[in-house]
């Protein structure tokens, strides 16, 4: 066995470089994907959010702004989604929010336009225009009833 | 005397539940000695070194090579579908989820369990925990307890650094070989594991493991027959059981929990 203190250095350094590699997992790669300031609470209502989950992204002209904290049912069995927003944004009251795809087969994330009005969302507040998800099952269900194919 | 067919099954049922309560009765005495002072710094703190800090290098090595293999495998896949950006996520979340506890669990079986075990088995044979008892030392205090805390301990930390290489050695593969774009990589990796689901499971598998090797390696160890084929027959039975075990309970963990 090696002299005691040495070994203790040894020792020592083994465990903050395996806590180290702890720490790494649970903050870096389990922790949430968007990792900006957050902050600013909105809320969205959807009638249909196909396979949007809790952290995904949410992105202004493709650039992460902030991430989806919460979704869960309304009074009137709409889908409501909780975004985290960076506060530094000032965004229009009349930005509306829809949820998009990334890719053909990448996750979904929400897309947000700023509008033009003046005033700007505070937090709290809830963004009124919404664009449900595209189902693809629903788009070509209406394709073929269009084209009166029998 | 020959037993009859009912009786040979009595006896083995009683040798079952004798064995059984054996097992118990061991880890009942290193919990009690766990909690009980002396608390033997100085010998726990050796044997990390030697479970933690001489695994370290066929950890970290095989982590990487695993790594690359799955990186390379999952493009291969993930290819005929035309879902190469989701690499990130496949080799993350097998990595996170079921690879790393259960592969770091077998290395260090083989690696750590069996000396563990040859170690105390050739102090059994050498009557060392013998002499032990003769100046009121409690073998299971002095031997067992620093050996089977040290592996309860290290385990969870060569899982994480297992993971952390085959991250590093998967992105490696596929990022700078295969040419999948490395923002992708990240962040289809970072979106698929979560902290509650993937992270914190495989921190309890590998507690879990840790906490079953060094059971098994002392408990076989301090259970060998006093002679040369005990301590073989001792770390074999400990690379073998042990790495059994291990895959039984991922099984039933993975069943019970879902990590």
């Amino acid at each position: 066995m090696q002299p005691s203190a040495t070994r203790d250095l040894i020792v020592g350094l083994f465990v903050a470089i395996g806590l180290a590699a702890i720490a790494y997992l649970s903050i870096q790669v389990g922790g949430l994907s968007y990792k900006g300031p957050g902050g600013l609470r909105l809320y969205a209502v959807f009638d249909e959010i196909g396979g949007l989950k809790t952290r995904a992204p949410v992105a202004i002209a493709g650039v992460t702004v902030g991430q989806v904290i919460a979704i869960d049912l309304d009074d009137a069995l709409r889908a409501r989604v909780t975004l985290d927003i960076d506060p530094r944004l000032h965004l229009p009251s009349d930005t509306s929010a829809g949820i998009r795809t990334s890719g053909l087969l990448g996750d979904q994330f929400i897309a947000l336009e700023p509008g033009a009005e003046e005033t700007t969302l505070a937090g709290g507040e809830e963004i009124a225009m919404t664009e449900s998800a595209l189902s693809i099952e629903r788009l070509i269900g209406k394709f073929v009833q269009n084209s009166g194919v029998k | 005397m020959k037993l009859t067919a009912l009786e040979t099954l009595g006896f083995r049922t009683v040798n079952l539940v004798a064995h059984l309560g054996r097992m118990a009765a061991f880890i009942g005495a290193i919990a009690m000695q766990t909690v009980r002072p002396p608390w033997r710094v100085r010998r726990f703190v050796g044997e990390v070194f030697d479970v933690g800090v001489l695994s370290l290098a066929i950890v970290c090595l095989s982590g990487a090579t695993v790594g690359a293999v799955l990186g390379l495998q999952g493009y291969t896949t993930l290819a005929r579908f035309g879902a190469e950006n989701s690499l990130g996520a496949v080799v993350g979340l097998s990595l996170v989820r079921e690879l790393g506890p259960v592969l770091t669990a077998l290395l260090v079986t083989g690696r750590a369990g069996s000396a563990m075990a040859a170690e105390i088995a050739s102090m059994v044979t050498t009557e060392q925990l013998d002499g032990l008892r003769m100046m009121s030392i409690d073998p299971v205090d002095f031997v067992v307890k620093p050996k089977a805390l040290a592996m309860l301990v290290s385990m969870p930390m060569l899982n994480a650094l297992f993971i952390c290489f085959a991250l590093f050695g998967g992105y490696l593969v596929g990022v700078e070989l295969l040419g999948v774009d490395g923002g992708t990589y990240v962040t289809s990796m970072e979106n698929a594991i979560t902290w509650e689901d993937d992270v914190a499971g495989t921190l309890l598998k590998s507690v879990i493991f840790g906490g079953l090797v060094g059971f098994i390696a002392t408990y076989r160890g301090y259970t060998a027959t006093p002679t040369s084929a005990g301590v073989s027959a001792a770390t074999t039975g400990t690379v073998v059981v042990g790495s059994v075990t291990v895959l039984l309970f991922d099984y039933i963990i993975t069943a019970l929990w879902g990590v």
